[in-house]
This record gives structure tokens, C-alpha cells and sequence, in this order.
């Protein structure tokens, strides 16, 4: 598969902060790929290198086979992007923007184009109405619209599901998806909802501190025949010690949360469940945890994040 | 880079700070010409009172190009003010509302976008002295007839002929449209060093008042500077209505006494505009867009 993006030991430094460092990744053709870390891990700094906003300290950047340094009109001609929340100019109708933003892509867009661009988005009933009546995921409902509607073949969204309320959040993803499956496009999305990430990317990077944690696909990352199951009893440690009298004891983790921790194949769960009634163990929940989220614990080594992505 | 500017002027004239601007010089221009219109009298009497004893004054004090001279010296004053609100926001209204993050990653150069958006600053500067044109001079005309030009200096009189006037108000406008756009460049210069407009917009005033200051002072120290100040040579355009006398002491029509005054005063002033105008080019070239 060709190679989209190849960024090469990319580095960035604010004064005395290095908020990139050495950091090398590549996105393939038609990846959804997913960017995570934590806040201030150096995500929308990579982005917006990416996007030729910040100067890279050094490290090397080749956009569709070409140096974005040297090629930056070119490539961003192919290149859509939301960065962080969408802001556009309030004063105009979303309509105006829209229109506005394809023409400085060197679009001559038609009514036609634009409505249903606005349409996809489910902004077309509020076209003419200002951006400043808008909600939050309006807003970033339209800058999705402004990200694609010169037709990009590479796409930058960075946080794109901020300030959006459930279904606005499945709108997205399935959004991405059919950008990705129908319409071949590469994306990029960052998040901090790792559940997000994990249903939607092909391929993902953690970083933290600037530096790459881990680079791949779910498959590649982490075994997904594990699950990861959290077990909240009335008396955790009368639980622990029934459930060390099994040979269920090798499956338990550490407490997390006040969580008794257990790691199970999928389809050892029903007999887990059976052990627990017989043992006469009052439970209040037992629940799968996202492996995504588990594995990002593990690679970052705290859970700390945990806390920070889950909250 | 003509997308751009069309784009950026749009999003000008779009904005309803923009009519603020002109509103408050309709407002400014309708107060003085009202004011005249019904004490016009008494002002004249009043600002002739040194003179009644030595001058018997035939025809209209009183008309349209006098009022349009009593405007531009009160409005030239003010109106970098109004520029300001404008030009200092070019940029940093874009990264405080969060949009400039947006607009560099369209498919253009960002000397393009830095160029048509300085562009357009100097268009709404242009249209906002053409706006002070036909109020000030065109409406007073029209309101208050036309009759030669009596202004008073400091130590003389100087009257021009009506024949004689209309080219002097052509030179001065397009004088101090170069002093306004010295002020839109200085405002837009400083809209990169902040991520909201109030800032470089009281910036840019600080830096007019003081310099204003500087070059009114008559202290030894300042003296050395004053030549180099953009405000010393802001005032140049009154030089449009001193002229040359002859051996007779006789006004000669269509000269100027100082025109290398104008001339000096407007290479100051351009240089200071490309000065302003290619350190913003430059340094928006460099800049990390972290809003």
C-alpha cells in the first residue's frame, strides 16, 4: 500500500519545551488512522506541522511522496482539516463560510455543491442562518463541511467529536467510516476518546511527551481475543480470596479503581460467571473494559491516563 | 492572491464594526457642518476678531472649502483611530476568533494572505478618506458654496483664489491617504505581536500619541528624532495650501511654496509603509500558528 504521509525523526521545540520529539510515523493509503495521547502529549503540535501552521525544529515531512516543505501549495490542495475546535467567522451564515472557504480552497463552487455539502453535515435547514446562533457542534458540524468540501484525498481531524452531544458523535463516526470505505480517503483523527478511536482506526499511533509509545494496528497492538473484565463486589477482598481457591486465580490483575481485574478469553466468560454464583459471590457488575483503553494503560505505564481519557 | 483579496474584503464589509467607522465620520462631519451652518457666523467673526481692524474681507469666509479645511485638521487627528479598529485586527482578530488556523491551510502562500489582507486594510483606509472627501469637502460645497480660501497661520494670512483650490484638495487627500496608510500599515504591523484586537489597537494609538507628542515638542533631544517620526510628516498636507508669491509679493496660482516639504514628508511616509508592510510579510512568513 502506498504510503500517504511518511514523517521522519520530526522534532519541535518552544524555547526550552520540546513538545515533539524524534518522532516518526507513516499513514498508508486509506488508513483511518488514530492519533492518541494525552493532552499536551504533542498531537494537534504533529497536526499542525502537518498542516505547515507550526515550522518543525527539524525532522522531515513528505506529504503524497513530496517534501511538504518545498511542496505545501500542492499538497494542501489535497488536504482537509478541523483543527481543534472549528472556529469560523460568526458574523457570516454558514452558508458564507462554506462558500468562502471553497473558494480560498480554489474551488468556484455551485449552490448545488454547497447545500449538499451542507446536507451531509445536517446544517442545510440553518444555511442562512449566522454562525453566531449556532451550538458548539454546529459549529463543528460546519467545520467538517469546510474540511471537505474541495474533495480532499487526505483528512486532518483533530478532535472532531468535541462539544458533540451522543448521536452527533455516532454522526461522526460513521461519517469517517464512509469517508474512508466509500470514498477512499485517508484520515487522520485525533482523540481523546479512546473508545472512538477504537472502533473507527485502521491503524494507530500513542504518543506521550512527544515521543512515539507505539505504532500499528489493533491486531498488531494487542491480542483482542483477550477481554479485559472489571468485577465490582459488595466485599472485594472475600471475592479475591474465593476466587484464589479457583483456578481462576491466574486471570486476576491488580485492583484498579476499586475494581477486582480479571483477563479472560472472550468465551471463558459464561463459565467465569457460573464460578461467581456458585461461590456464592454477590456481584454488583461485571463488565468488559475497552482493550484499547487497557492497552493504552499498559504503554503508558499509569493510570493516570486512564483517568484522564476516560473521564 | 485576487481571490484572497476579494475574500478579505468581503469578510470587511461584512462586519458591522466596519459602518461603525463611517458612521462616526458621518456623525463628526454632520456635527461641524450644523454647528457652522447655524453659528457659522459668530465663529468667523470670532476667529476674524484679530484681523477686523486691518482686513476689509470681500465675499463668502464662510464656504465649502473652509469647512472641508476646519475637517480635515480636526479629522486627521481622529480618524487613525478608526483605522486602527480595522488594520490592527487583520490579524489578530483572525487568531482570536480561531480562524487563521483555518485559513493557512488553504492551497496559498502566506505572503498571498498577508498581502491581500494588507491590501485590504488599505482599501477600507482609501474608502474611508474618500468618504471624508465627499462629506467634507463635496457636501460643505453644496451646503455652503464655494468663494476662495481664507487660512489663517500662525504669523500670516494666506487667502486662495476658488480657482485655484480644487487641485490643492486633490494633493492634500492623496497626501494624507499616504499618512492614514502609514497608520493602517503601523496597526496591521503590530496585529501580529497579539492574539486579540484591543491590544494592537491601543498599541497603535500609544505609539501615534507619543510620536505626536515627540514631534510637537520643541526640546533639543526630540529635535534629533523628530525628522525620522511619521507623525512629524503626517501634518505635511497643509503644505497644498501655501503658495509661492512673486516679486510683487503677488500669490502665484498653481505653486507651492515648499513642495520639496511634500516630497520628503512623502518618501518618509512610503518608506515607513513598505518598512511596516515587508517586516509583517516576513514575520508572518515565520510565524508558528498556535492559536
Amino acid at each position: 500500500m502506498q504510503s500517504i504521509i511518511t514523517v521522519k525523526a520530526l522534532t519541535k521545540q518552544f524555547n526550552n519545551l520540546t513538545a515533539v520529539n524524534d518522532l516518526s510515523f507513516s499513514v498508508q493509503d486509506g488508513d483511518v488512522y488514530g492519533f492518541l495521547g494525552q493532552n499536551g502529549a504533542g498531537k494537534s503540535t504533529t497536526i499542525r506541522m502537518l498542516l505547515t501552521l507550526i515550522t518543525p525544529t527539524s525532522g522531515s515531512i513528505e506529504i503524497f511522496g513530496y517534501p511538504l516543505s518545498t511542496h505545501r501549495r500542492d499538497i494542501l490542495q489535497q488536504v482537509g482539516a478541523v483543527i481543534e475546535k472549528p472556529d469560523v467567522y460568526k458574523y457570516l451564515s454558514a452558508y458564507e463560510n462554506l462558500k468562502l472557504f471553497a473558494k480560498l480552497s480554489g474551488m468556484k463552487p455551485t449552490h448545488q455543491v454547497l447545500m449538499d455539502q451542507l446536507e451531509m453535515v445536517g446544517l442545510a435547514n440553518r444555511a442562512k442562518d449566522t454562525v453566531k446562533t449556532f451550538s458548539q457542534g454546529m459549529k463543528q458540524r460546519l467545520g467538517i463541511a469546510i474540511a471537505l468540501v474541495h474533495d480532499p484525498q487526505l483528512i486532518m481531524l483533530d478532535e472532531p467529536t468535541n462539544g458533540l452531544d451522543p448521536q452527533g458523535i455516532a454522526d461522526i463516526r460513521n461519517l469517517i467510516l464512509r469517508l474512508s470505505r466509500e470514498r477512499k480517503k485517508t484520515v487522520i483523527v485525533s482523540s481523546h476518546l479512546l473508545h472512538e478511536i477504537e472502533q473507527i482506526a485502521s491503524r494507530m499511533l500513542i504518543i506521550d511527551k512527544g515521543k512515539k509509545l507505539v505504532e500499528g494496528s489493533a491486531t498488531e497492538l494487542f491480542d483482542t481475543s483477550q477481554t479485559i473484565l472489571q468485577l465490582m463486589t459488595a466485599d472485594n477482598n472475600t471475592a479475591i480470596e474465593k476466587i484464589n481457591q479457583t483456578a481462576w486465580a491466574k486471570h486476576l490483575q491488580p485492583i484498579r479503581e476499586g475494581n477486582i481485574i480479571i483477563s479472560l478469553n472472550r468465551d471463558d466468560i459464561p463459565l467465569f460467571n457460573r464460578m461467581l454464583v456458585e461461590k456464592d459471590i454477590p456481584v454488583f457488575s461485571l463488565q468488559p473494559r475497552h482493550s484499547l483503553e487497557d492497552f493504552f494503560l499498559q504503554v503508558t505505564a499509569g493510570k493516570q491516563y486512564v483517568d484522564i481519557f476516560t473521564s | 492572491m485576487w481571490t484572497y483579496l476579494q475574500v478579505e474584503l468581503y469578510k470587511i464589509f461584512r462586519r458591522p464594526r466596519t459602518y461603525l467607522s463611517f458612521v462616526a465620520i458621518t456623525a463628526l462631519i454632520g456635527v461641524i457642518q450644523l454647528g457652522l451652518l447655524v453659528d457659522g457666523k459668530e465663529y468667523t467673526e470670532f476667529v476674524m476678531a484679530d484681523f477686523a481692524n486691518t482686513f476689509s474681507v470681500d465675499g463668502k469666509i464662510l464656504n465649502g472649502y473652509f469647512i472641508c479645511y476646519i475637517i480635515l485638521q480636526l479629522l486627521l487627528v481622529h480618524v487613525p483611530l478608526l483605522i486602527a479598529l480595522i488594520a490592527a485586527d487583520m490579524i489578530s482578530g483572525e487568531a482570536n476568533m480561531g480562524t487563521l488556523r483555518i485559513l493557512l491551510t488553504k492551497p496559498q502562500s502566506r505572503t498571498a494572505i498577508v498581502t491581500a489582507k494588507f491590501l485590504a486594510a488599505a482599501i477600507y483606509t482609501l474608502l474611508l478618506l474618500i468618504w471624508i472627501a465627499v462629506l467634507g469637502l463635496f457636501v460643505s460645497m453644496a451646503i455652503f458654496g464655494t468663494d476662495d480660501l481664507f487660512i489663517m497661520k500662525s504669523s500670516y494670512v494666506v487667502i486662495v483664489k476658488e480657482s485655484d483650490i480644487f487641485w490643492r484638495y486633490a494633493g492634500a487627500f492623496c497626501f494624507a491617504a499616504l499618512a492614514m496608510l502609514t497608520v493602517s500599515s503601523l496597526g496591521f504591523f503590530l496585529s501580529f505581536f497579539a492574539e486579540n484586537s484591543i491590544g494592537p489597537i491601543v498599541a497603535t494609538m500609544s505609539v501615534i500619541i507619543v510620536f505626536t507628542i515627540l514631534s510637537t515638542m520643541n526640546i533639543p533631544i526630540f529635535n534629533i528624532i523628530k525628522p525620522y517620526l511619521f507623525t512629524s510628516h503626517m501634518i505635511t498636507w497643509k503644505e497644498f495650501f501655501d503658495f509661492k508669491v512673486n516679486d510683487a509679493n503677488e500669490a502665484m496660482v498653481g505653486s507651492i511654496q515648499y513642495p520639496e516639504k511634500i516630497i520628503k514628508s512623502a518618501l518618509v511616509l512610503i518608506i515607513h509603509i513598505i518598512g511596516f508592510a515587508g517586516a509583517s510579510i516576513l514575520l508572518f512568513r515565520k510565524k508558528d500558528i498556535l492559536s
